[in-house]
């Protein structure tokens, strides 16, 4: 969704519900610089003007006298602080604290894990429970270690084709990490970056508000096929995600295969 | 407590006052190359450090080219790319992703550690500072040679690095763990161990370089030399030798760390469970890849102080000669750098928002990122507000020390939106990080620094630069410098992420997909200014050398009629400085007193 702000600030249409708070900020913190660097600029240009050496041959010793600047210094202050702690802040801790996340049963919980240099999903299945894992379970096949004797594991869905499937509407907690160097799971559009740290699980959450498919972005250097690290986030109806969740899902008895 | 009062002190025994002056070391190899002068070994770290300038330029252009013609063959370089480096590194000269992750590395780690650290501190610092407060020469000057000597080593493991197997570090000047471990598991020594290496020497030249400066400041300031009758350039490295010291060590520690890791089978980075092209990589485990980064920051924030303190500092001395009035508010400008130097300590972790930061700590930090924007606006509306009722020269010192104020404005106000985490959320590793720290960097810092060498080079060789093909230097890099990397801006918030070795080509836009599509038209342009860029260097360099044989002898030992003690020398000034043992009488910027017969009174006038 274009808004008169991504327009101003050439940011990419927003898809998320909290993304448009997000460009307010960025917005009233670019208005800020804008103010500031006007100001020093129109005084840089007159001063320079006004005291070149052939209209002002003789310097005054004292300069400036009166104490606007400090004023403006004051001013300055005070609303970095009123953008800090109104709206940095708040709008951090809707992310970053835990108690102000949705509640599983009402979000669409997946797992995202980076590796060099594609991004894998994984989805709970049917029973709504992460099966365990182990490294000694690693396979071509079972690249994150998936154990095949657990029960909660039968119904786990992978996809390892860097395309990440969820419903339009509905908070989504993706749960970031990687398998070896840090990767950073940014989508633009969502207004949502984490770095994927190896040894590490960090959950972000938004709610995508838009149908569309929107581009995944490995925003930090993880090593020579960094720059072919996109993925795609399929934002979809609720009645296409479940029909795409029943084409991905096994019953127990069939076979596991993870891909 | 000044100088006079340590007579046992060897340095301050050379000074003149009643002394023959001492004699200084004759034969080429002891008065050019193994020198302990402070004058020979601050023009060694210029000329070094010149030339790393020059390196670290020309690394990124060819990057630039990749950038904008991402898979095509590099003309005339590729070729000679492909004989230097082979085909693993520019397959039939076109340049590789490794190629572009080592230059991209190399590129950062050569303009920060070897050419505008060392510019800024070691030549400026080690040139200007004894002189401006009087002293014969740095207090330690074995030291002092040991420093550049330590650089000089640590810049030849980075150079060499580039031709061993695998090529040159290729994980960010940043160097992250895990990937700095596992980037090249190819080779046992990989560019990578050269880097570290060549960082602990580097890291152990700033400790000797910042202790130094430390002692000679406090130790052998001429008597009446205050600490609020030094020149704001003396306090900025004052406050800059006190960030070197505290904050590089925890780096070399990590760097040894990261080498164990690398070399030895340790995990102090590596967690467990790494699981590196589909097999667990046989390491204990354990460790934590965000303890580098928090090592690293601890180092790398205080070091953009590093970087632009020093070049405040010019700027300064520059503006108020060529104003020919005193700087506005130089308590303010004192007690702001002082200030600066202390909160650049506690912002470091600016740098990790996206590691999975909680509100607290967030918090913590975006509140000293603020706090430490003040200081700098009040230092920039300083040195703006020293302009009113002047008498303003435009010479070329001049005119970079006059862009550095509204070139350091856009870089240091674009560093705001970075340090909201929520606004950091959309722009972290964008392009729009690479466009804020250049600015401060690039047309910042390193035109306060060509500012400085146009100012001082009359003092250290005796002759002036050329007036005309400055300007033009000038006027050609303010240009380029802005075409360069005001529209970086633009490409980092329409998303496009720096470190990529197609430029972004990957996320064009597509069918049914929002991508790049301005941000990639805009590479093509900001690749040929920056070549451009190159090309505007090269009055300068002819100026720089043409000069120092032909440039008009300077008439006056005070060609700028300034008034700080390094123009009080005969000029060049000779090894021990001062003919005669300076006394300070008055402030820094004693300019147009009024009913004054000049419009200077210098330092050493009696008042």
């Amino acid at each position: 969704m274009e808004t008169l702000v991504t327009k101003l600030l050439h940011l990419p249409p927003v898809a998320s519900a909290h993304g448009t708070d997000l460009d307010n900020l960025m917005l009233y913190v670019h208005v800020l610089m804008g103010v500031l660097f006007v100001g020093w600029s129109v005084f840089f240009g007159y001063a320079i003007w006004r005291f070149r050496k052939s209209r002002s041959p003789k310097a005054d010793h004292a300069g400036v006298r009166s104490h606007v600047s400090s004023y403006l210094e004051v001013a300055v202050a005070v609303i970095e602080a009123v953008l800090l702690v109104g709206f940095a802040v708040p709008l951090w801790a809707r992310s970053a604290s835990a108690t102000n996340f949705p509640a599983e049963a009402d979000a669409t919980v997946v797992r995202v894990i980076g590796r060099q240099f594609n991004w894998m999903a994984r989805y709970a299945g049917p029973d709504g429970v992460f099966g365990l894992a182990d490294a000694k379970h690693l396979s071509g096949a079972n690249p994150l270690g998936i154990d095949p004797d657990d029960a909660n594991a039968k119904d786990d869905i992978v996809t390892e084709n860097s395309e990440i499937y969820v419903p339009v509407g509905k908070p989504v907690i993706a749960h970031i990490s990687s398998l070896d160097v840090i990767h950073s799971f940014a989508v633009r559009q969502m207004r949502i970056t984490q770095d994927a740290i190896p040894g590490l699980s960090i959950p972000v959450w938004f709610t995508p508000t838009q149908v569309g498919v929107y581009q995944i972005t490995c925003a930090q250097l993880c090593g020579n096929g960094h720059s072919n690290m996109r993925g795609l986030l399929r934002v979809v109806t609720q009645p296409e995600y479940d029909a795409w969740l029943r084409s991905k899902s096994k019953t127990a008895a069939e076979p596991v295969s993870y891909d | 407590m000044t100088a006079t009062t340590h007579p046992g002190s060897t340095a301050t025994a050379h000074a003149a006052g009643g002394h023959a002056p001492h004699a200084g070391p004759t034969g080429f190899l002891w008065k050019y190359v193994f020198s302990t002068d402070h004058k020979v070994i601050g023009i060694q770290y210029g000329l070094t450090a010149l030339v790393f300038l020059l390196l670290g330029y020309g690394l990124m252009a060819l990057m630039r080219w990749q950038l904008a013609y991402p898979g095509q063959p590099i003309p005339v370089f590729g070729e000679l790319l492909l004989r230097a480096l082979g085909p693993d590194m520019a397959d039939r000269g076109i340049m590789t992703p490794d190629l572009y992750n080592s230059f991209g590395a190399m590129h950062g780690t050569i303009m920060v550690f070897l050419a505008v650290v060392p510019l800024a501190f070691g030549a400026f610092g080690n040139y200007v500072v004894p002189l401006q407060i009087g002293a014969p020469d740095m207090a330690f000057p074995k030291i002092n040679m040991a420093s550049y000597w330590c650089y000089f080593a640590g810049g030849v493991v980075m150079l060499v690095s580039f031709f061993i197997p695998g090529g040159a570090a290729k994980s960010g000047w940043t160097s992250y763990s895990p990937l700095a471990t596992v980037a090249d598991l190819a080779h046992r020594f990989d560019g990578q161990t050269f880097w570290l290496m060549g960082m602990v020497l580097l890291i152990t030249s700033s400790l000797l370089g910042s202790v130094n400066f430390i002692a000679t400041i406090i130790q052998l300031r001429a008597k009446g030399m205050g600490w609020l009758r030094l020149p704001f350039f003396v306090w900025a490295q004052f406050v800059t030798a006190f960030l070197l010291l505290l904050a590089f060590p925890p780096l070399e520690a990590a760097g040894i760390m990261q080498l164990m890791d690398n070399l030895l089978g340790t995990s102090f980075f590596l967690p467990t469970g790494l699981v590196v092209s589909g097999r667990p990589l046989d390491v204990s485990g354990g460790g934590s890849p965000l303890l580098w980064q928090h090592l690293f920051w601890f180092l790398g924030h205080p070091e953009v102080y590093v970087l632009i303190l020093p070049a405040m500092g010019i700027v300064a001395e520059v503006l108020a000669n060529n104003t020919r009035k005193p700087l506005f508010g130089y308590k303010s400008l004192v007690y702001s750098a002082l200030a600066i130097g202390f909160l650049s300590f506690i912002v470091w972790a600016h740098h990790m928002y996206l590691t999975g930061m909680g509100t607290k700590i967030s918090t913590f930090f975006q509140t000293t990122t603020m706090m430490i924007s003040i200081p700098s606006v009040i230092i920039l509306t300083a040195l703006f507000i020293s302009l009113w009722g002047g008498s303003i020269r435009f010479n070329t010192p001049m005119l970079f020390a006059l862009a550095f104020l509204p070139m350091f404005g856009i870089g240091g106000l674009t560093g705001l939106p970075l340090g909201f985490s929520a606004t950091d959320i959309q722009l972290h590793d964008t392009y729009y990080v690479i466009g804020h720290f250049h600015y401060v960097v690039a047309p910042g810092t390193i035109f306060a620094l060509f500012a400085g060498i146009y100012y001082w080079f009359p003092k250290a060789t005796g002759r002036m630069m050329n007036e005309y093909w400055g300007r033009v230097h000038f006027v050609l890099s303010f240009i380029f410098m802005n075409l360069v990397f005001l529209p970086m801006f633009v490409q980092g918030l329409e998303g496009m992420s720096r470190r990529r070795d197609d430029g972004g080509a990957t996320y064009a836009a597509g069918e049914g997909v929002y991508g790049l599509s301005l941000a990639l038209k805009l590479n093509v342009g900001i690749s040929h200014a920056a070549w451009l860029l190159g090309v505007a260097q090269v009055p300068f360099m002819i100026n720089l050398f043409w000069s120092l044989w032909r440039g008009p002898k300077v008439v006056s030992d005070n060609p700028w009629q300034a008034t700080t003690l390094e123009w009080a020398t005969p000029t060049p000034p000779p090894h021990g400085n001062f003919t005669h043992r300076p006394v300070v009488y008055r402030g820094p910027y004693d300019y147009s007193l009024p009913g004054s017969p000049t419009d200077y009174a210098p330092q050493n006038l009696p008042a």
